[in-house]
């Protein structure tokens, strides 16, 4: 079956949400991920927004912010961000997805600065990626996966993971159980449930595991069972071409 | 006695040079970019910018060199990526340097909330293993009840927030709906407020429907009709988002040229809002007009 590898990682993102959990969504991928979990295997999932608005059916139309009219009209509820917020800080948000430019071996996430050349980059900041980060109960990362974004160690931590091991957030008083699965371009990540440490879990189809070593900055664990990310189901990429149809974001 | 006057007017009133001003406060959408280009075009200098997420407005105001500190938690564009006046700003000084106080968006909210409520800080569990949390404006505090350690979060009482709000009677009381964002906080929040608006209503029409009066109109100083007011940004029920215009102003920023190229266009090359409708063109300020109408059911309010 022909798909490309934008839809296989909406259908991996897809696959962590379950039934009647409520989700920090985001943007794009995750987005798209959210819909098609809706569709197929968790339809009383919530979608929680930033900007305040929550959810429970995806936009049909396709947007490029959270704050866009197809995703305001026919919400369940329209907040404020304090209001979504103060969800996730007491614990009533299981789910949330967030990217970076920068993720490390323990999946502490920079979106501030990089260097490139020597030279210092600016990026643009936190937005909300911090607080979900911080606050709930799990996070999915997705991310290219490229060696100049996973260095061993992040220069700066915008979006806390579990910092430098076992025991870093509880010391730091975060309340949220931080990152527990990567989705990358190459492959699907978890964390050790003892050292915190990234473990590839499996590798996309076509892709190898030498060739993620090679664009990760650190030594890779492999977990001992390893395998072969499953392709998405037929029903997975109908849900996925159904809310992106002209493939903005997975062609 | 009426509010109601002219984007230029509320502008120059209300705008000093040096203030602390809100705006773009429903994230990425009702961003009241005609007063945006007010401030652009009155040359206003030394700006303290307040925003969680502001979409291009910040990377605007300081292209234009209007900010010399930028309390925000997101600042680029958010459907094409990075801000190119931004980065050129704090990576070489151009066309001056800025300082940032570094946010989420939960602690600007939180920020703002304090100012609103008269507190000097608000405490949070976010953002504890965050790097920029270890700026000034944040405190580990033990909280006296349970003795966790908490961030306090530094009140933000800005001078003057500026607000797009779909509608409003001449004294300012405000219908504003939609993804609320930060707008109630940062009204609340500020010294006076400025509203730009769809539509000028009669007090009745407010007093119709309390629960959509998102701020009174004793918190507001100026209030200015400006249809399309938040152009390229969305305001529900009023106007869609003109992505195109987001995607064209990422191109040709990339350059500062080709950001003083863009400013003398769509800012210089217009007088006023009205100039900025008519440069925008008929076709494509129809595009922005919603379709199919969604209305809610009036709600009773009987006695």
């Amino acid at each position: 079956m022909d798909y490309t590898l934008k839809e296989l990682m909406v259908a991996a993102a897809a696959r962590e949400i379950r039934d009647g959990e409520r989700v920090f969504v985001g943007m794009r991928l995750p987005l798209l991920g959210f819909a098609v979990a809706k569709e197929l295997h968790a339809p009383n999932a919530i979608g929680l927004f930033e900007n305040g608005v929550i959810r429970d059916w995806p936009a049909l139309a396709p947007i490029f912010t959270m704050s866009d009219p197809p995703n305001v009209s026919r919400a369940l509820c329209c907040c404020g961000l304090l209001d979504v917020m103060a969800l996730l800080q007491s614990g009533r948000v299981e789910l949330g997805f967030i990217g970076g430019a920068e993720i490390d071996r323990y999946g502490n996430l920079n979106t501030h600065w990089v260097e490139e050349g020597g030279r210092r980059v600016r990026l643009p900041g936190s937005g909300g990626a911090a607080d979900i980060a911080s606050l709930a109960g799990r996070c999915v990362v997705i991310m290219n996966h490229e060696r100049r974004r996973f260095p061993e160690k992040a220069r700066f931590i915008t979006s806390p993971g579990h910092g430098e091991g076992k025991g870093w957030r509880e010391m730091k008083k975060l309340k949220g159980r931080g990152p527990a699965r990567v989705i990358t371009s190459l492959g699907i990540f978890s964390f050790d449930p003892e050292t915190r440490e990234m473990v590839l879990d499996s590798y996309h189809p076509g892709v190898s595991v030498e060739k993620i070593r090679q664009e990760t900055g650190w030594e890779l664990k492999v977990a001992a069972d390893a395998g072969e990310t499953r392709p998405p189901s037929a029903d997975e990429l109908a849900a996925v071409r159904k809310y992106d149809p002209q493939g903005v974001w997975t062609r | 006695m009426s509010k109601v006057c002219s984007l230029e007017e509320a502008i120059r009133d209300g705008v000093r040079d040096g203030a602390t001003v809100v705006m773009g406060c429903g994230l990425e959408s009702v961003i009241p970019f005609a007063a945006g280009y007010e401030i652009i075009r009155q040359k206003k200098r030394d700006l303290t910018l307040v925003a969680p997420i502001s979409d291009i407005q910040f990377d605007q105001l300081v292209g234009a060199g209007c900010a010399k500190k930028i309390v925000a938690a997101w600042v680029g564009n958010v459907a094409a990526g990075l801000g190119h006046n931004f980065r050129r700003a704090v990576e070489e000084g151009i066309p001056r340097a800025i300082e940032i106080e570094e946010h989420s968006n939960f602690t600007i909210g939180l920020g703002l909330q304090a100012a609103a409520m008269g507190l000097p800080y608000l405490p949070t569990r976010t953002a504890l293993g965050s790097d920029f949390s270890l700026q000034p404006h944040f405190q580990r505090v033990t909280c006296p009840f349970t003795g966790e350690t908490l961030l306090a979060v530094r009140a933000i009482a800005p001078d003057v927030a500026i607000l797009h709000v779909q509608r409003a009677d001449s004294d300012g009381n405000a219908h504003f709906w939609g993804n609320l964002g930060v707008v109630r906080e940062a009204a609340h929040a500020a010294k006076r407020v400025i509203l730009t608006c769809e539509e000028i209503v009669d007090h009745e029409m407010i007093l119709a429907d309390p629960n959509r009066t998102l701020v009174p109109g004793f918190l507001v100083s100026h209030v200015v009709l400006a249809p399309l007011g938040s152009h390229p940004s969305p305001t529900q029920g009023y106007a869609r988002r003109d992505d195109e215009f987001y995607f064209e102003y990422h191109r040709r920023t990339r350059s500062r040229e080709g950001f003083e190229e863009w400013l003398e266009k769509w800012v210089f090359g217009a007088r006023d809002h009205r100039g900025y409708l008519e440069l925008l063109g008929r076709e494509r300020r129809e595009k922005l007009i919603p379709g199919k109408e969604l209305c809610s059911p009036a709600v009773s309010f009987s006695v």
